[in-house]
């Protein structure tokens, strides 16, 4: 024990000696390695059925799927046709389109109230949005299974004739399951603007109309692009709902469509691989395209920005 | 004329204005209250009666806890379901989510190709689990599955009950490591990063430096991620229900529930009490979340 060392120098003498594992280490490489290798774990089952989408059914069948060879393009034609995927893309996109665009519009109403206003009720309606989509949706089905099929609406809104069946109903109970999170998201992004702007539209006399679509719509924008991305994503791969608030199969969105491609006794991987990739690719597309609003709308709820 | 009027606040609102805000908050309210709200306190009353759904409404008999009753007693899949559950919960818990934080702490070490190791991990979470389903078929199917080519066996590991859940469970960790992993990373690039200078300098190694400093002040998202994985694991539905409606193996109660109304036999009251019990649980998980998420205001 030298009294004499300076503890400062000591340190940073310590601090100059390589760390087991640390970035001067000798196992500098180990890091690295190990990333790479999860990486391609993790990539592995979605490379393999991208592979393989692209193979014959009757060659892996006879090869096994540790082969190489005997590639093709029929089966994403095959699967195309067989499970119908033109009439499903449409069927998404007309539940997808407009439960995203309301859920983000009634989001921002009620997170404009909670952030701009001091009323009394606002952590409390804030609450009770945020609880509503976080409850399990199987825990209501029953009772929403039940409405919807006697509530009675006009044909020209479901040819079912009651909301069980019909587009309308499926928006609706999305809307009502991601309020709470946007809300949420976008109330937490409103309080942050500065509560000069409003100041200064009222002194203007600004109506709350204009305020909320000429001040606070546009300074949210990159929320609501990482929020719109995301909904996009949640409500097209959306599965419960549409599987038992849709009973006609030609109305199913793609998600929910995909076992038209199982036979029912026989199952043909390489047709349900293109068929799963078809699928896919609309959410491969967000993710490559539009990836850093998908993880800013991710965490934004997570983190409080 | 509006530009005289005296300011007397921010808060001041015109009764145009007092009509829109209303508005604003009414319309949203009344969709969540109608099919949220309303269906939860609807599952709950339900669960106390015997109603067949096919009666009027006005014919319901209240039988008390006796659906409660029968499901513990004379229900065979219920108990399974419950043991299922509590499975997918404790490897979600113990295995999908600590390797999602793992990863976030090695991404989070900013080597070369970060984006690349980043990107991988969470491609997953962009699909989803019924679709994930499907691509995990080509691994786990009995006659051309690729773990069955390999090893030789004949296996169906999604058909065999005692393989099924685990089968299920391994595809469903692949996409929640990911998610979690999203959610830490957000969280440890919040972390001041003068808290790691102080412990370095210290004389603190990397694996003190994340449990004694990084760990603790990270309080709040390991709370979330925690109650994420509670309440995941709870909906966990659409992956069982495309390898086979959660039957023989993949009982869980979410398609208890389901299976009791979409089916022939609908079993209102029954299906309701099943429902409840899943409100129950959720109900204390949400409360903590909102405890967490609200703590701020």
């Amino acid at each position: 024990m030298s009294l004499a060392a300076d503890p400062v120098e000591e340190r940073s003498q310590a601090l100059l000696k390589p760390h087991e594992g640390g970035p001067q280490s000798g196992r500098r490489w180990l890091l690295p390695v190990m990333l790479t290798l999860i990486s391609l774990i993790w990539l592995f089952p979605l490379l393999l059925a991208l592979v393989n989408s692209f193979r014959d059914y009757a060659f892996t069948a006879k090869n096994g799927y540790v082969s190489w060879g005997g590639f093709t393009f029929d089966n994403y034609t095959n699967a195309w046709q067989q499970a119908d995927f033109g009439l499903h893309f449409a069927n998404s996109a007309i539940i997808t389109i407009p439960a995203v665009i309301l859920t983000l519009f009634l989001s921002c109403c009620v997170a404009f109230v909670v952030a701009r206003f001091s009323f009394k009720f606002n952590l409390a309606l804030l609450g009770f949005f945020l609880a509503a989509n976080l409850l399990p949706p199987q825990a209501l089905l029953i009772p929403v299974y039940r409405m919807f099929r006697a509530i009675e609406v006009p044909l020209w809104i479901s040819d079912s004739g009651t909301l069980l069946n019909s587009f309308v109903g499926l928006i609706l109970v999305n809307m009502a399951f991601q309020i709470g999170f946007c809300a949420f998201v976008l109330s937490n992004y409103m309080k942050a603007l500065p509560k000069e702007l409003y100041e200064s539209a009222v002194i203007d006399g600004a109506s709350v109309t204009r305020q909320f679509f000429q001040i606070t719509l546009p300074l949210c924008r990159p929320a609501l692009a990482a929020l719109a991305v995301l909904q996009t994503t949640w409500i097209y791969n959306e599965f419960f709902w549409a599987t038992v608030l849709l009973q006609q199969g030609d109305k199913f969105p793609v998600t929910s469509s995909l076992n038209n491609l199982r036979g029912q006794f026989f199952t043909d991987n390489n047709l349900v691989a293109a068929g799963s990739m078809i699928v896919a690719i609309p959410t491969l597309v967000i993710f490559f395209v539009l990836q850093r609003h998908f993880v800013a709308g991710l965490t934004l709820g997570a983190t409080k920005g | 004329m509006a530009s005289k009027r005296k300011y007397r606040g921010i808060d001041q609102l015109s009764t145009r204005d007092k009509v829109v805000v209303s508005l604003m908050v009414i319309v949203p309210t009344l969709i969540v209250l109608w099919l949220v709200w309303l269906p939860a306190i609807g599952s709950v009353l339900l669960s106390f009666t015997n109603w067949d759904g096919i009666g009027p409404l006005s014919g319901i008999k209240s039988v008390g806890l006796q659906n409660y009753r029968d499901i513990a007693t004379i229900y065979p899949p219920f108990w399974p379901a419950i043991q299922h559950n509590l499975i997918w919960l404790a490897v979600m818990f113990l295995v999908a989510t600590p390797l999602g934080m793992l990863f976030a702490v090695l991404v989070d070490r900013g080597v070369a190709g970060t984006r690349f190791y980043q990107t991988s991990i969470y491609l997953p979470v962009v699909l989803s689990l019924a679709l994930i389903g499907f691509i995990w078929q080509l691994i786990y199917s009995r006659d051309q599955g690729l773990i069955n080519a390999i090893t030789g066996g004949t296996t169906d590991w999604y058909g065999d009950p005692n393989v099924n859940l685990w089968a299920a469970l391994v595809a469903a960790s692949w996409r929640h490591a990911g998610y979690i992993m999203l959610l830490y990373l957000a969280g440890l690039k919040g972390v001041d990063p003068s808290l790691r200078e102080a412990a370095k300098i210290d004389g603190a190694s990397e694996s003190q430096t994340f449990f004694k400093v990084v760990f603790p002040v990270m309080r709040p998202i390991n709370i979330i991620v925690l109650v994420v994985t509670f309440i995941e694991s709870l909906r966990a539905f659409d992956l069982v229900w495309v390898i086979n409606k959660g039957r023989n193996g993949l009982e869980l109660i979410s398609t208890l529930v389901t299976q009791n109304v979409v089916g022939e036999a609908s079993r209102i009251g029954f299906g309701s009490a099943l429902a409840t019990i899943m409100l129950l649980i959720s109900s204390v998980l949400v409360f903590i979340y909102l405890r967490i998420a609200m703590k701020e205001d």
